[in-house]
Parts: structure tokens; sequence; C-alpha cells
């Protein structure tokens, strides 16, 4: 769902552009006091694999593909703050080298996918962990996260959409929502596949929201105490 | 995370980037199928504000579009690896 120029009027995307470079500002500061330094590989690793895997587009039905946006899986691993940064690194990538999202929507595009997506979907996964514990409830929160995480964003980018006048929401949000609820399933199977993978061979790697990273979400890291018991 | 996961890690990325990347749907995307299905598709067209080198992962001048997608991809895995472990090395020595 990466808006191309041209979709957004100027009012949206400087909006959209502000905001979003407020928003990933804070996701920098935070992402740097909770990094620690085994997790400098392995956000190396994950921004390879999310731009690697956001080429591989799947057929859904009816002559429309997706691809996995990554934002969720980055969250479980290295938590909501760096895996923000990262998803905005492979926005700017992909809009700079490869015409891949426009300059002018690349506000928008962090907006929706590394803000909105990502943050958002981390918040989901949170509380689907504390609420049903356990490594399955790891395994199902971040496959519920996943698909909440791409309908979000494509919910917003179809209100962005409105707000520019290149659709009517009555008709954009519903079509938006609709084909990213399908696309929504793949990004919930390919999360949920690895995280279980990586909670099997390397539980150590599942983020577990030490430092200042959960007490400014506000949410108790009650999720990684099964972890202990491995 | 160690040396031996981190180059796991990378050739996995680079494996999907190089062998599965030729083979994904050309399908247009979900935003896209809206964008057709609801006729603001065209506002899109020509209006990019940047040119970039690599559009749509075809290298310019390349004649096979598999190994065009697949060379892109993983010169940009390499590249993306080299970013964000930049990236998270500045941020960890900002943020002590």
């Amino acid at each position: 769902m990466h808006i191309p120029d041209g979709f957004l009027s100027t009012t949206t995307w400087v909006s959209a552009w502000s905001v979003s470079a407020g928003g990933l500002g804070c996701c920098v500061r935070q992402a740097g006091r909770a990094m620690k330094d085994r997790m400098v590989p392995l956000m190396g690793v994950l921004s390879a694999f999310i731009f690697a895997a956001q080429m591989i587009n799947f057929p859904v039905m009816g002559g429309t593909s997706g691809h996995l946006l990554g934002g969720v899986l980055a969250a479980v691993l290295l938590g909501p703050w760096a895996a923000a940064v990262v998803i905005a690194c492979v926005l700017i990538f992909q809009c700079l080298v490869f015409q891949d999202g426009g300059l002018t929507a690349l506000g928008a595009n962090i907006l929706n996918m590394a803000l909105v997506g990502t943050l958002g979907g981390y918040f989901i996964y949170r509380v689907m962990t504390r609420l049903l514990g356990g490594r399955k409830g790891i395994v199902t929160g971040a496959m519920a996260a996943a698909w909440f995480s791409v309908v979000a964003a494509a919910s917003l980018c179809a209100v962005q959409l409105a707000l520019s006048g290149t659709s009517p929401l009555g008709l954009v949000l519903p079509a938006m929502a609709a084909v990213h609820a399908v696309i929504g399933i793949g990004e919930g199977m390919i999360t949920g596949l690895i995280v279980g993978f990586i909670l099997k061979t390397r539980p150590d790697l599942i983020y577990k929201g030490q430092g200042i990273g959960y007490r400014v979400s506000g949410i108790v890291p009650e999720a990684a105490e099964p972890l202990k018991e491995m | 995370m160690g040396k031996r996961d981190t180059f796991i890690g990378l050739a996995v990325a680079l494996a999907i980037a190089l062998l599965l990347s030729p083979f994904a749907s050309s399908w247009p995307d979900g935003l896209e199928r809206v964008a057709k299905d609801l006729g603001f598709f065209e506002k899109g067209e020509g209006a990019e504000v940047l040119k970039a080198p690599i559009p749509d992962y075809k290298i310019p001048g390349l004649d096979s579009e598999g190994f065009s997608t697949a060379l892109s991809g993983t010169l940009g895995t390499l590249a993306m690896f080299g970013i964000g472990f930049g990236v998270a090395r500045l941020m960890r020595r900002k943020g002590q």
C-alpha cells in the first residue's frame, strides 16, 4: 500500500510529512535508549529481511496481490521504537532508489506503516500476549497484531485519500479495509510462522521490553514471563 | 545475536531476494486494485516528483526482467542490512 505521488493533496501530504517527522524523531530517541549491543546486528538482519520480503508479492483473491509489511514481526524482536525506525528506513530506501512509493507521499507512508501500523500493532500484541499468556499467546498475539497492523495502515491510507479529495470516504475506506483484511491474513500467517520458529530456536531474541521501552508505552512486560521457564 | 546468527539471517534475506523475487506476483497490490476499481489510478501516472535510479526494481539497460529484479533485490537487501546496522549503531551510541 505504498502511496505514489499524485494521490494526495498538498495539504494532506505536507501534514503527514510533519506528523511522521515528529513521530519518527520520538521513535529514534526511544529506540536509542532501549537498544542493546546484541540488537544492533538483529536490526541489520531485520531491515534486510523485511526489504527482501516486501519484494515478494503473493496473489490474493481476484487479480490482486499483497506483500509482507513486517512491522509487527520487527516489533516482536526489536521492540516498537526500533521496529518503527526499521520500517521507516525500508520505506525511505524503497522510495529514493526504487520509486516504490512517492516522495511527496513518503510522510504518509511512514505515518501509516511505520508509526500507526507498527506501534499500533505492537500495542495489540502486548495486550493479546498479556491476556493469553505463554508461548501460544506470543504467537497468537503476533498473528492478530500483524493482521491488525495491515488493516489499520490501509484504513488510515483511505482516510488520507478521502481528505485529499481523491475518492469519497464511503467508497475508499470499505474497499481498502476489505482488500487488506485479506492481505492481512497473509501477514498474520507469515508473522506467526517466523515468530513461532524463533520461539522454538532462539527465544532469547524475542523483545522483552527491558529499559524505558515498555514503561513509555505503559504496558508491563508480563508477556515475557513464560519465557523465563525455558 | 552473534556473528553466526547474523550471517544466517542475512543469507536467508539474500536468498529470498535472489531466488524468490523473480517469481513474485505482478498483479496490482491492494492500493493499486482499489485505485483501479474506484477510478483514481491515473492520478499517479507520470506524477513522480523524483526520478529514482532503479524504478520498479528494474535496472535500466538489463533486458532480462527476472535477472534485473533478482539483482536489484540482492543489492538492495545488502544495502538495507548496512543501513539497518548503521542506524542501530548510531542510535545505540546516542542513546547511552
